[in-house]
C-alpha cells in the first residue's frame, strides 16, 4: 500500500459532514455574535475560522500518522494528558472551573486532549488481550486509566467533561465485549447515585440488584463489590452534593425543576426552549433570531448554539443538523466495525463515544432532556481546542477507515 | 472480500448494529423533542418570545389648555420628562427603585409605594417620576452604566400654571392618580401612574382635559434595556385633551387678589348675574399649584397642610360662613312672597337697640336703635330688631322650608367637586334631634332671621342668590367653564318682577341712601346695589360680608366678599366689592368705547 492511498479520502461522507458542520458552525458563531447589545461574542467567529484552519492543518498532518504508531504512543500521550490536567489545576488561574492554559489570545483545554489520550490508552488495553474481559476484576486497569483524569477534571471542577469520560469508559467496555451482566454491574453504582435522593427508590433498586446478582451467577467477590459500590453511592451522595459548587448545584436543580426560579438557574433552559420553540418550521432567518439578538440566550456560541440554529433556521435547519450528526456517528460506528485491528476498532469506537456523548449532552440540554452540562456540540460550537481535538480524532477515524479498506481489498 | 480479510469478531456483528441503531433512536428522540417544542408548542413559545422582549409603554397625551374668558392661557403644557421603569422582575425593580430614589432624592415611602403598586399591577411600567427636571434626567443618564436595565426616560408633557397662586383654587392642579381615586367611578379605566386633576377645574373636567393615552411598543433585551421601537405592533397615537375656556376674567381675578388684604383669610366671588358665568373665584390665603406638579416636596406639603390659614381649602366654594345680615334679603324675599310683608310693612315694635323675647334680650347691631322702619328701611339700615319680628311673623317651620325655594339647602351646582350645600336645618325635627325636644326654644328663629345660628352658607351660594335678585329672579348655575352644558334648567325665585324690583330698590338704598350701611362704598359713575353683613364669629373678630351688584338698572356683575375676622361689613368688605365692581365696569365700558370708536 502506498502512502498516497493511506492518506486518501478515508470515508468521504464522514469527512464532508465534518467539514460542512464546521463551516456551518463558523456561520452560526457569526450569527451568535450579531446582537443588539455589545457582546464579547461579536467577531469571535474569526477566531473560530482561524482555529478551523489550524484544525484542518492538524487533520492533514495527523492523517499521516499510522494507527500502529498511535498504539505505541498511547501511554506517553496519556502521561502528558495527566500532566496537563495537573498543570491546569496549579496554574489555571483563580476563577473556577480551572480548565484553561492560555497562550496569548488562544487558550487550550488539557481536558480535551485528555479525552483522546484516555481513549488511546483504553483502546490499547482492550486490544492487548487474548480474550475479552469477563469478570469485574478484569476491569481494574481500565478503571484506573479513567479514574485518574476524571478525578483531576472533577477537581477543576467540571462535571460535564467527567461525565464524558464515564460515557467513553462504558462504551469501550461495551465494545470490548464485556458480558451484559458485567455492564449492568458497572452501571449499577450510577443508578444508585441517581436514586440516592429518594431512600425508598434506592431501596427498591438495591433489592432488584441483589436479585440480579444472584441470578446472573456473579462471583461472590464481584457481588460484594457491586453491592458495596451501590451502598456507597446511595449514602455518599449527600456529602458530595454539599461539596458541589453553587452554580453546579443550581444547574442540576434547574434541570429537575426549571420553572421554579425562572430568573435564576432555570433561566437558561427556559430561554433556550423559548428560542427554539419560537423558531417554528423555518425559523426567523439567519442572524435574525430575536431571543438571541436581545441577549436572552446564554452561551449562545457554545453550550446553546443549537438554540440559535433552532430559532433562526427552524425545525428544518435543526433536522438537517441532526441528520448530518446521525449519519456521521452511524458511519463512525461502521468504521469501527470494519476495522481489522482490535486497537483501531476500539479507538474509533472510543472517538464515536466521545462525540456521541457530546452531541447528546449538548442538544439534550438545549431541549430540556438532559441537565445543563455545558458541553459543546462537536464541529459546530465555538471552542478552539475542542475543534482541534475533534479534527485530530477525525484524522484517526479516517486513517483507520482507509487502512481497513486497503486491507479489505 | 479477499481471503486476507479476517472474519469479523462475533460480538461486532451484534454490538455494531446495536450501537448504530442506538445512535439512530437517540437522535430521533432529539428530533421528536424538537418537533414537540418547535412545531406542536410553537405558538406558545412564539408568544413567550414576544412577551420576553416587547413592552407596552403609555404615551402621555397632551392635556387640554385652559384659557380665561379673554383667551389668556391659565394652564398649559411645557416639555418635561418622565422616568419609567420596565420591571424585569421584582428584584430588579427594587434595585432600580432604590438607585433612582437615591438619585432623585425620593423619600423612602415613595419607593415603597411604587414597589407595592408594582406588586398589584406587575405588568405595567412603573412611573418613578413623571416630572423630572433636566438635571435629574442627566443624573440618571450619567449613571446608566451602573443602573439596572429597564429604566426608560420618556418625553412627557408637564403641566404649568403661568398665573400660579392667583388662580390656584379655580384651576387646581394635577398629580399622579392615587389608589383611592383609581377606585372612583370618575376615574374608571385609568391606570396607575396616570396624571389626573387633583382639585379644581383640573379634577372636575379631567375626562375632557386628559385626552386618552396612546400606546407604543418597544423591544427590550435580556437586561431589560430598551433596544428600540417594535414595529410589528401598530402604535396607538395619544388623543390630546380638549382645550377649555374659563369664564374667569383673569384681570378681574388679579384685581380681586390685589384688593384682598394680605393678612386675612376669606373669599371673593364675582358672577355675571344672568348667565352665572363665574368672573372671579378667589380664596385667600392662596398657594402655588405649580408646586404640586410632578409630586410635591414633602416639606412644602407639610407647610401647606399644617398652616393655620389652610391655603389648600377653597373658601369661595367649600367654606360655610354665617351669612349675617346678607341673609336678611332671603327672609325679606320669603316674607314678601308669602304675603307677610311688603316693602312698606312696619313691625309692631320699633327698634330701640334690642328686642326682648321671652325674657331674653336680642340686641340690634347698634345700641342706638333704628326707630320705626318699613322693610325697605330695615334692609337699608340692616335693622336686626325689624328682622327678629319678621322672622317670628313668618315662623320657624316656614323659614326652614321656605328658604329652599330661594336656592338654599343644596349645592350651588358650580362645576367644581368641592361645591357644598351649606348648613340650614331642614325642619324643626333637626333641632329636636340635635338638642332634644326641650333643649331649644323658638328663639332660634330670631338668630336664623339675621343670618346667624344654625345657618352657614358659602360665599358662592350667597352670590348666587343675589345674582337671582339682580337677574330677574332666575337662580343662575355658576359656571367656570364656558363649554359646560347645563344639565337642568335654571330655577326661578318665586317672586314677581315688581317684588324683585322693590328688593333691588332697597339694596340700592343700602349703598346710596344717606343712612345706608354701605354708603361709603357708593360709586361715582354707576349705581351700586348691595348688602353688608357682619357675622358673629365665636372664635374672634366678626366676619365681614358684602354682596353687591351694579349697575343696579341692568346688573352686569354680582360680587360677594367675605373677610374672616375682617370686622364690619360696611367698613371692611363693602369697599373691596365696590372697587372690584367698578374696575370691572370701567374695563367693560372701556371695551365698549373702543368698539364704538372702531365702528364709527
Amino acid at each position: 500500500m502506498t502512502e498516497r492511498e493511506l492518506i486518501g479520502w478515508g470515508d468521504g461522507t464522514v469527512l464532508a459532514i465534518a467539514l460542512g458542520l464546521s463551516v456551518f458552525g463558523v456561520a452560526m458563531i457569526y450569527s451568535a455574535g450579531e446582537l443588539e447589545i455589545a457582546s464579547t461574542v461579536t467577531g469571535i467567529w474569526r477566531k473560530q475560522a482561524v482555529w478551523l484552519a489550524i484544525s484542518i492543518a492538524a487533520f492533514v498532518l495527523a492523517r499521516r500518522v499510522s494507527v500502529r504508531w498511535l498504539e505505541w504512543v498511547a501511554p506517553i500521550a496519556y502521561v502528558l494528558a495527566v500532566l496537563g490536567l495537573v498543570v491546569v489545576l496549579v496554574i489555571g488561574g483563580g476563577s473556577e472551573p480551572r480548565s484553561w492554559i492560555r497562550f496569548g489570545p488562544f487558550g487550550f483545554q488539557p481536558s480535551e486532549f485528555a479525552k483522546l489520550a484516555t481513549v488511546l490508552l483504553l483502546a490499547r488495553l482492550a486490544s492487548g488481550r487474548e480474550r475479552p474481559p469477563d469478570t469485574l476484576w478484569d476491569l481494574w486497569p481500565y478503571l484506573a486509566v479513567v479514574v485518574l483524569p476524571v478525578g483531576l477534571i472533577l477537581a477543576q471542577p467540571d462535571i460535564g467533561t467527567s461525565a464524558v469520560f464515564l460515557a467513553i469508559f462504558m462504551a469501550l467496555l461495551y465494545w470490548a465485549n464485556l458480558p451484559v451482566s458485567r455492564l449492568v454491574m458497572v452501571l449499577s453504582p450510577f443508578v444508585s447515585l441517581a436514586l440516592a435522593f429518594s431512600t425508598a427508590l434506592w431501596g427498591v433498586w438495591f433489592l432488584l440488584l441483589v436479585a440480579f446478582l444472584y441470578f446472573s451467577r456473579a462471583y461472590l467477590s464481584e457481588s460484594l463489590a457491586v453491592a458495596l459500590a451501590n451502598v456507597t453511592m446511595g449514602v455518599v451522595v449527600r456529602p458530595v452534593w454539599q461539596g458541589l459548587a453553587g452554580y453546579q448545584r443550581s444547574r442540576i436543580l434547574a434541570f429537575i425543576q426549571p420553572e421554579a426560579d425562572p430568573h435564576g438557574a432555570g433561566w437558561h433552559l427556559i430561554q433556550s426552549q423559548v428560542a427554539i420553540g419560537s423558531g417554528g418550521w423555518l425559523g426567523k432567518g439567519f442572524t435574525a433570531g430575536t431571543q438571541k439578538r436581545l441577549a436572552f440566550l446564554p452561551e449562545q456560541h457554545t453550550d446553546f448554539i443549537v438554540a440559535v440554529v433552532g430559532e433562526e433556521l427552524g425545525y428544518v435547519g435543526i433536522s438537517l443538523v441532526l441528520l448530518a450528526l446521525a449519519i456521521l456517528l452511524w458511519r463512525v460506528v461502521a468504521i469501527a466495525e470494519r476495522a481489522m485491528e482490535p486497537f483501531a476498532s476500539v479507538l474509533v469506537f472510543g472517538i464515536f463515544a466521545f462525540w456521541f456523548a457530546h452531541v447528546m449532552a449538548n442538544v439534550g440540554m438545549a431541549v430540556g432532556l438532559l441537565p445543563i452540562t455545558g458541553l459543546p456540540l462537536p464541529f459546530v460550537s465555538y471552542g478552539g481546542s475542542f475543534l482541534l481535538m475533534s479534527f485530530v480524532s477525525l484524522a484517526i477515524v479516517q486513517r483507520v477507515a482507509s487502512e481497513s479498506r486497503i486491507i479489505a481489498q | 472480500m479477499s481471503a486476507l480479510a479476517q472474519p469479523p469478531r462475533p460480538h461486532q456483528e451484534t454490538r455494531g448494529p446495536l450501537a448504530r441503531w442506538f445512535v439512530a433512536v437517540a437522535i430521533l428522540a432529539l428530533g421528536i423533542q424538537f418537533f414537540r417544542i418547535q412545531i406542536l408548542k410553537h405558538s406558545t413559545y412564539a408568544l413567550r418570545s414576544d412577551d420576553n422582549r416587547i413592552r407596552e409603554l403609555r404615551v402621555e397625551p397632551a392635556r387640554g389648555t385652559l384659557y380665561d374668558r379673554t383667551g389668556r392661557v391659565v394652564a398649559e403644557n411645557v416639555p418635561g420628562y418622565a422616568i419609567v421603569v420596565l420591571p424585569l422582575s421584582a428584584d430588579s425593580l427594587r434595585v432600580a427603585l432604590e438607585h433612582l430614589g437615591a438619585i432623585l432624592g425620593h423619600p423612602r415611602e415613595k419607593t415603597e409605594r411604587l414597589y407595592s403598586a408594582y406588586r398589584q399591577h406587575p405588568n405595567l411600567p412603573v412611573v418613578v417620576e413623571n416630572n423630572a427636571t433636566f438635571a435629574e434626567v442627566s443624573a440618571v443618564e450619567e449613571r446608566r452604566a451602573y443602573l439596572p436595565g429597564g429604566i426608560v426616560i420618556e418625553a412627557a408633557p408637564k403641566r404649568h400654571y403661568p398665573w400660579g397662586a392667583t388662580l390656584a383654587h379655580v384651576v387646581g392642579y394635577v398629580g399622579e392618580i392615587s389608589e383611592a381615586d383609581l377606585a372612583l367611578p370618575q376615574f374608571e379605566g385609568y391606570e396607575p401612574g396616570r396624571i389626573v386633576g387633583q382639585t379644581g377645574i383640573e379634577r372636575a373636567y379631567d375626562r375632557v382635559l386628559a385626552g386618552s393615552p396612546g400606546k407604543r411598543y418597544v423591544e427590550v433585551n435580556a437586561l431589560g434595556r430598551l433596544v428600540g421601537d417594535f414595529r410589528g405592533h401598530e402604535k396607538v397615537a395619544p388623543v390630546p385633551g380638549s382645550d377649555l375656556h374659563l369664564n374667569i376674567d383673569l384681570a378681574l381675578q388679579m384685581k380681586a387678589a390685589e384688593l384682598f388684604p394680605d393678612t386675612l383669610a376669606g373669599a371673593f366671588v364675582a358672577l355675571e348675574p344672568k348667565s352665572g358665568s363665574v368672573l372671579v373665584l378667589y380664596s385667600a390665603p392662596e398657594f402655588d399649584p405649580n408646586a404640586f406638579v410632578g409630586g410635591i416636596d414633602p416639606t412644602v406639603w407639610n407647610e401647606l397642610s399644617n398652616s393655620p390659614g389652610r391655603p389648600l381649602f377653597n373658601r369661595a366654594v367649600s367654606a360655610a360662613y354665617a351669612p349675617g345680615s346678607t341673609f336678611k334679603l332671603v327672609l325679606a324675599a320669603l316674607a314678601i312672597n308669602d304675603g307677610y310683608a311688603g316693602v312698606d310693612t312696619r313691625m309692631p315694635i320699633p327698634c330701640r337697640g334690642a328686642l326682648l323675647y321671652y325674657g331674653r334680650v336680642f340686641k340690634d347691631w347698634t345700641p342706638i336703635g333704628h326707630g320705626a322702619l318699613d322693610l325697605n328701611g330695615a334692609i337699608r339700615e340692616s335693622c336686626d330688631v325689624y328682622f327678629y319680628q319678621l322672622g317670628l311673623k313668618v315662623g320657624l317651620e316656614r323659614i326652614l322650608t321656605g328658604v329652599r325655594d330661594f336656592g338654599f339647602g343644596r349645592k350651588t351646582g358650580i362645576d367644581l367637586q368641592s361645591d357644598i350645600a351649606g348648613v340650614f336645618p331642614p325642619s324643626s325635627a333637626w333641632y329636636d334631634e340635635r338638642y332634644g325636644a326641650s333643649g331649644w326654644t323658638n328663639s332660634v328663629v330670631l338668630n336664623l332671621a339675621i343670618g346667624q345660628g344654625e345657618n352657614a352658607q358659602s360665599v358662592l351660594k350667597m352670590a348666587q342668590f343675589y345674582a337671582a335678585l339682580a337677574a330677574d329672579g332666575v337662580l343662575p348655575r355658576p359656571r367656570l367653564v364656558k363649554e359646560a352644558t347645563l344639565a337642568e334648567p335654571a330655577e326661578r325665585l318665586p317672586l314677581a318682577d315688581e317684588q324683585l324690583a322693590a328688593l333691588r330698590a332697597a339694596l340700592v338704598e343700602v349703598v346710596n341712601a344717606p343712612s345706608g350701611t354701605a354708603r361709603a362704598s357708593r360709586l361715582a359713575r354707576w349705581t351700586l346695589a348691595g348688602k353688608t353683613g357682619t357675622a358673629q364669629n365665636p372664635h374672634g373678630e366678626d366676619h365681614a360680608w358684602f354682596i353687591g351688584f351694579a349697575p343696579a338698572e341692568e346688573p352686569a356683575i354680582v360680587a360677594a366678599v367675605v373677610l374672616e375676622g375682617g370686622g364690619s361689613g360696611s367698613a371692611a368688605a363693602a369697599p373691596l366689592a365696590a372697587q372690584l365692581i367698578e374696575y370691572y365696569l370701567a374695563s367693560q365700558s372701556g371695551l365698549k368705547g373702543s368698539e364704538l370708536a372702531a365702528g364709527g
